[in-house]
């Protein structure tokens, strides 16, 4: 009897050391993974508010301020340099890509989770297949297009272009928004005397919109994203996106405009990092809803 | 009279499924049909020809852009790196996704900054993100290269983007370091589908570990790993912004990788139709893996 009560006691300890040791590694290793993926950013923080005779002595620590910060480069990258254009033209893009996407992806989207069951669902893999289509294996051809429409040096050719890129994947999210929401709620409404359409505004859709605001996070960012279509088709820094913009603006010559370069890099990272981490749930939800069965 | 028969018959067609379907998806289709598909299909033709920017006329010279391609030595590199880089770079991915899919799952105090932190590389930007490396690598001024130096590990800086080995291993290391978010996010969204009872009926058959990890998860994670690995690949192979920020494809085309090459020959350099030639050799790998996705989808395992 004894024996027993001592070896529960024993056991029990066994399993609360495991348990901490459980949590020490858990720990380090959610540290150390927050630590390599964020590095670059953090010594990018702390490179923005150095001043120049600060940063480029070679021997001076790298992670403290030799100096006194400044906010001298930032200053310079908001007013002496495109950039605010740049968050501008992405903007400006962004949402017209957005709107264009919302408008051909929502009904393709029902269509595809509600009607035509038959080869809606091979469809539906068909489109999400054009998502692996890679701008990389069309800028070439798609910049004379965009010659010959007149487009080139216009924000237009982005607007119109983008769209290729998030009507599949925004498609792929929609539909599965859709199947996570029951057919009998449409169905009761059309019951009741609306169209199909009606019925689709009136219930569906108000019950949707958590999954469409996830996907114009979703749409925004892929468009803010691209890089190969912005760089192919506009040269002139009125008319660059940031992601293009920065690199090919900020570097004149030899010259490397560092603290305002890594300034910039944060002033985009951040946000988008905040909205995205809002709708990352929503997101997976989205992927993993449309790989169910209708 | 004749307006609300018209009315009704206008309703009567939009309550119609085989009307209502073609209708709806129609826009999508055609906007992807004129913006994917036949781009496509002029990349093909125009590597069949000699266009290039002062000279767009289709004249057919056959497989003479191709003779052109093949006969520069850094075509052959390009295709090389392109796909070594993905190779190494998911096989890491691989590795690092899985572990951080099983700390972000795990409940723990201030996990929204640390999955705020770790997804960061992936939601940037890649082209600022890599501007980020770009300094941390810097040749005179890198971070690494000064915590190296008063170890006392190294006396002279390592150059990480001049010297062709180590310049390698950065892109390899900068695209791992971006894909391993999006392939962590990826396999967590599998461990979820992983239906508690297995999970419940391990711990009460007192599996440790090591043992749930080999005997439960890897084996119920395999299909969607598989899925990260597509996403992984496709993403470093067909990426531009990496190697153009970074290196430029150099040292002299150490790093540089089709999407590069097709770029800088194709639009900076003019010659549009060696261009699509090059950028279609990613074609097959695309093909390849779209293989692979079908085949995982027919098994009903994910799609």
């Amino acid at each position: 009897m004894a024996t027993d009560v001592f070896d529960v006691e024993r056991e029990r300890q066994l399993e609360h050391r495991r348990h901490r040791w459980g949590r020490i590694t858990l720990y380090s290793l959610a540290i150390g993974a927050a630590v390599a993926a964020a590095f670059p950013f953090l010594f990018a923080t702390l490179t923005a508010f150095k001043q120049s005779s600060d940063l480029y002595v070679k021997d001076n620590n790298p992670f403290w301020f030799n100096d006194p910060p400044t906010f001298e480069h930032v200053h310079f990258l908001l007013f002496n340099t495109n950039f605010l254009t740049f968050v501008r033209n992405t903007v400006v893009v962004g949402l017209a890509v957005v709107i264009v996407t919302l408008a051909l992806a929502l009904p393709m989207a029902y269509a595809l989770a509600r009607l035509g069951m038959r080869w809606g669902e091979r469809l539906g893999i068909g489109i999400f297949l054009v998502y692996l289509v890679p701008p990389t294996l069309l800028f070439i051809p798609m910049s004379r297009v965009i010659a010959n429409l007149n487009l080139q040096e216009s924000l237009w050719s982005l607007i119109l272009v983008y769209p290729t890129i998030t009507i599949p994947i925004s498609s792929w999210l929609l539909m599965g928004f859709f199947k996570g929401i029951p057919r009998d709620i449409e169905e009761q409404a059309m019951v009741d005397g609306y169209s199909r359409i009606g019925a689709v505004r009136r219930t569906v859709l108000p019950l949707m919109f958590p999954g469409i605001v996830a996907v114009v996070v979703f749409a925004f960012t892929l468009s803010a994203h691209e890089f190969i279509y912005a760089l192919a088709f506009n040269k002139g820094s009125a008319v660059k996106t940031i992601a293009v913009g920065v690199p090919t603006e900020l570097v004149r010559g030899d010259v490397f405009f560092w603290q305002s370069l890594q300034a910039a890099g944060l002033l985009v990272a951040v946000p988008v990092a905040l909205l995205f981490n809002l709708f990352l749930d929503k997101f997976v939800t989205g992927f993993t809803m449309g790989a169910v069965k209708g | 009279m004749t307006t609300s028969v018209l009315k009704r018959q206008k309703r009567y067609l939009f309550e119609n499924e085989r009307f209502l379907a073609p209708l709806l998806m129609s826009p999508a289709i055609l906007y992807i049909i004129a913006l994917v598909g036949f781009p496509l299909v002029l990349a093909i033709i125009y590597a069949f020809t000699d266009i290039t920017v002062g000279d767009s006329s289709l004249d057919f010279v056959g497989f003479e852009t191709f003779r052109r391609v093949f006969d520069d030595p850094v075509f052959w590199r390009s295709l090389r790196n392109t796909f070594f880089f993905a190779v190494v770079a998911n096989s890491l991915v691989v590795i690092f996704a899985t572990v951080l899919a099983n700390v972000l799952v795990a409940d723990f105090k201030g996990k929204w900054i640390i999955r705020f932190l770790v997804l960061l590389p992936w939601t940037t930007p890649v082209s600022l993100a890599t501007i980020t490396w770009l300094w941390t690598l810097d040749s005179l001024f890198s971070p690494l290269d000064w915590i190296l130096r008063n170890l006392g590990l190294i006396e002279q800086n390592s150059y990480y983007l001049g010297k062709a080995n180590l310049a390698m291993s950065s892109v390899i290391a900068v695209h791992t370091w971006r894909i391993v978010p999006l392939a962590a996010v990826i396999v967590m969204a599998g461990m979820a589908a992983i239906p508690n009872e297995i999970k419940d009926a391990a711990d009460i058959d007192g599996a440790r570990f090591w043992r749930k990890l080999f005997q439960i998860d890897i084996p119920l994670l395999a299909p969607i790993i598989a899925v990260a690995v597509l996403f992984g690949i496709i993403l470093t192979v067909t990426d531009i912004s990496v190697v153009f920020v970074l290196t430029r494809g150099g040292p002299t085309h150490a790093t540089q990788v089709l999407p590069t090459w097709a770029f800088f020959k194709g639009i900076e350099g003019g010659a549009l139709g060696q261009g699509a030639a090059i950028a279609l050799f990613l074609f097959p790998v695309l093909v390849a893996i779209t293989a692979v996705v079908l085949r995982l989808a027919r098994r009903r395992e994910i799609l």
